[in-house]
């Protein structure tokens, strides 16, 4: 069990934002964290890696409370990527150097400098290593950010909407390096998805989110009509295509 | 960009050639203030050739212009490098960790406030002087106390600004805004003590805030120094840490940076920095601003080489700034606040227009 939480409460102000979340993720393992907007999905994420710190509950990552470790004995273990990231004038190779950073004590070695080689041809981006962050597209920057998390060598990964910003293509291949990545570096992957499909096409687990609750959780099978309409308030129908469960909005 | 498909590791090799490109721009930079700074120590009223000048360094000579190098021209011109490193230095932090293109030594109060410190000093502390005819370094009676003013109130005013930060969770931008707002309240004070006050100390503390490289003697040199590289050394092993607050506290965060801590350090050093030089100096403004500006524009923001080619930069447009200072209506020396500007500025904008071409 790489990450264990439990009866975790966050609230901004007075008004609650989590009540009660409690899951838990294996090593290898896709979790897919599903919910309308504002549903508390980012602050979840946020709250597992101490960027927010939860009233209550607890959260251990790799048997240890994570509100006790260190940022630095945090980042070696768990990769944030966060819903929304800026550009700025480093160099996409910098960018994703950065991931290598909690591993870094003066300066980066070439083995540092190999691995993001590695990530920057297992994203795509090699063509673009040296060109600067602030002129990049809206997608080519968000593979950037993905990069940098995947060259941190992280044993969770936290991903808040990694696709949102990604062509159909984009979205197919990213995903499935993510997955890749999971299951040969046994990674645990926790990720926020709008994207139904995609969602259903990648994860493991699936954990639908709705009003500061956890709604359902589990496999495959909790992704029923029922639980999505009533969980999104759009009624559904979820069929089989292809040896592919596909969720069509009616 | 031809890219070499042969090579297995071609990123690799495209990126270490780029980084290569950023020392050797550096290296040139550095050059050119040595070059710079052996001509700014034989021009002058009295002539000497810089073959003299480094016969005379190496302990080679006697005489007048042994006396002329070692006690006058010498601390003169590392006194601009050292000044010119730190506020430049100083710049590029404020700049990268309050994430703000305008954070600078003067823009964040710092600078009034050791200005309001020094008129405080003369007017109200009495460290001005009865009138003189020796000219304007006769205008002050009591230069330690003046310095000293001026350093507690230019500390003053960053630690407003960091306890705001400390205890009321202010952000970056509000930081930025409390220093300028500072600084104005500190400008106001400044107004009213020479409103009240007779002319000859109007007159001093006018003279104090035109920044003046040539007051520091050795022993100010001495201090200058430590403070700058003690400062510089941390800004450089916190590097990677400023690399990661660029792309925005939660990345950072997420990398494993403290992101307050570092913020908190950063700002006090850069100040410690800036209310050293200014306090002994005066007021010296743009280079904080513009040579970071100037080194981004040249080989990014990769604070790995910022920082250190900042120095540089900033090393050589104050001793370029000084030494026309002194040389273009010689013997008259004009404020070398105004020259840094009048430098900075235009050469600031063309860079801005024509853009980077580095990679
Ligand atoms: N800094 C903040 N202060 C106060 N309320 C906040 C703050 N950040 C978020 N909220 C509120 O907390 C709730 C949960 O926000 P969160 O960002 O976790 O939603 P989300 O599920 O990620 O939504 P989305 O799908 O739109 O990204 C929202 O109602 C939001 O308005
Ligand atoms: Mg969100």
């Amino acid at each position: 069990m790489i990450l264990s939480v439990n009866g975790i409460e966050f609230r901004y102000g007075s008004r609650p934002i989590l009540e009660n979340i409690g899951f838990t993720v294996q090593r290898g393992e896709f979790l897919s964290i599903l919910g309308n907007n504002g549903a508390g999905k980012s602050t979840l994420l946020k709250t597992l890696n101490k960027i927010l710190s939860p009233k209550k509950g607890s959260i251990l990552l790799d048997g240890q409370e994570v509100s006790k470790l260190s940022r630095l004995a945090i980042a070696l273990k768990m990769a944030y990527v966060a819903q929304n990231y800026e550009s700025n004038r480093q160099t996409v190779f910098d960018a994703v150097l950065l991931g290598r950073k909690p591993y870094i004590k003066w300066e980066a070695t070439a083995s540092d400098l190999a691995l993001v080689q590695g990530v920057l041809a297992k994203t795509g981006l090699e063509e673009f290593a040296l060109r600067y962050l602030d002129e990049l597209s809206g997608g080519e920057l968000q593979k950037v950010v993905i990069a940098r998390a995947l060259a941190q060598e992280p044993e969770v990964l936290l991903l808040d909407e990694p696709t949102s910003n990604l062509d159909l293509r984009n979205q197919m291949e990213v995903l499935k390096t993510i997955q890749t990545a999971a299951k040969e570096k046994n990674i645990a992957v926790i990720a926020v998805m709008h994207d139904l499909n995609l969602a259903l096409r990648f994860s493991d687990k699936f954990m639908l989110l709705q009003n500061t609750k956890v709604f359902v959780a589990g496999g495959p099978e909790v992704m029923t009509a029922e639980n999505i309409t009533q969980s999104y308030g759009v009624s559904v129908s979820v069929e089989r295509v292809r040896n592919q469960i596909v969720v069509i909005p009616m | 960009m031809v890219r070499d498909e042969t090579l297995p590791d071609g990123e690799i090799t495209h990126y270490l050639r780029y980084t290569w490109k950023k020392k050797i721009i550096m290296l040139g930079l550095m050059m050119m203030t040595a070059m710079l700074a052996l001509y700014a120590i034989s021009a002058g009223s009295a002539e000497l050739s810089p073959w003299q000048v480094l016969l005379t360094l190496l302990g080679q000579t006697e005489g007048q212009s042994k006396i002329i190098i070692w006690s006058i021209r010498l601390p003169r011109v590392l006194a601009a490098m050292v000044a010119g490193i730190g506020l430049a230095v100083a710049g590029a932090v404020m700049q990268t960790i309050l994430r703000n293109p305008l954070a600078s030594p003067s823009t964040l109060g710092i600078a009034q406030g050791a200005a309001f410190g020094a008129a405080l000093a003369i007017i109200g502390l009495g460290a001005g002087s009865t009138p003189s005819t020796g000219g304007g370094a006769l205008l002050i009676n009591s230069p330690y106390l003046v310095t000293i003013s001026a350093f507690v109130a230019a500390m003053l005013t960053t630690m407003i600004i960091l306890f705001l930060a400390q205890y009321k969770g202010v952000s970056p931008e509000s930081m930025v805004l409390a220093g300028v707002a500072l600084g104005s309240l500190f400008s106001a004070a400044t107004m009213l003590l020479q409103y009240f006050t007779n002319d000859v100390n109007v007159a001093a503390v006018v003279f104090w805030t035109f920044g003046d490289i040539g007051r520091a003697s050795w022993g100010e040199l001495g201090i200058m120094f430590c403070v700058v590289f003690g400062s510089l050394l941390f800004f450089l092993f916190n590097r990677w840490n400023y690399n990661a607050l660029d792309s925005g506290a939660e990345t950072a965060k997420g990398l494993g940076v403290n992101v307050e801590s570092t913020r908190q350090w950063g700002m006090f050093f850069a100040s410690l920095i800036t209310a050293t030089v200014v306090s002994f100096l005066g007021i010296m403004a743009f280079i904080g601003l513009v040579a970071p500006h100037l080194v981004k524009r040249l080989i990014g923001g990769d604070n790995r080489f910022l920082i250190p080619a900042s120095g540089v930069m900033g090393a050589l447009l104050l001793l370029a700034a000084d030494t026309l200072a002194r040389r273009i209506i010689a013997p008259v020396v004009l404020p070398v606040g105004a020259v840094t500007s009048f430098l900075g500025a235009p050469l600031f904008l063309y860079l801005l227009v024509r853009g980077s071409k580095l990679r």
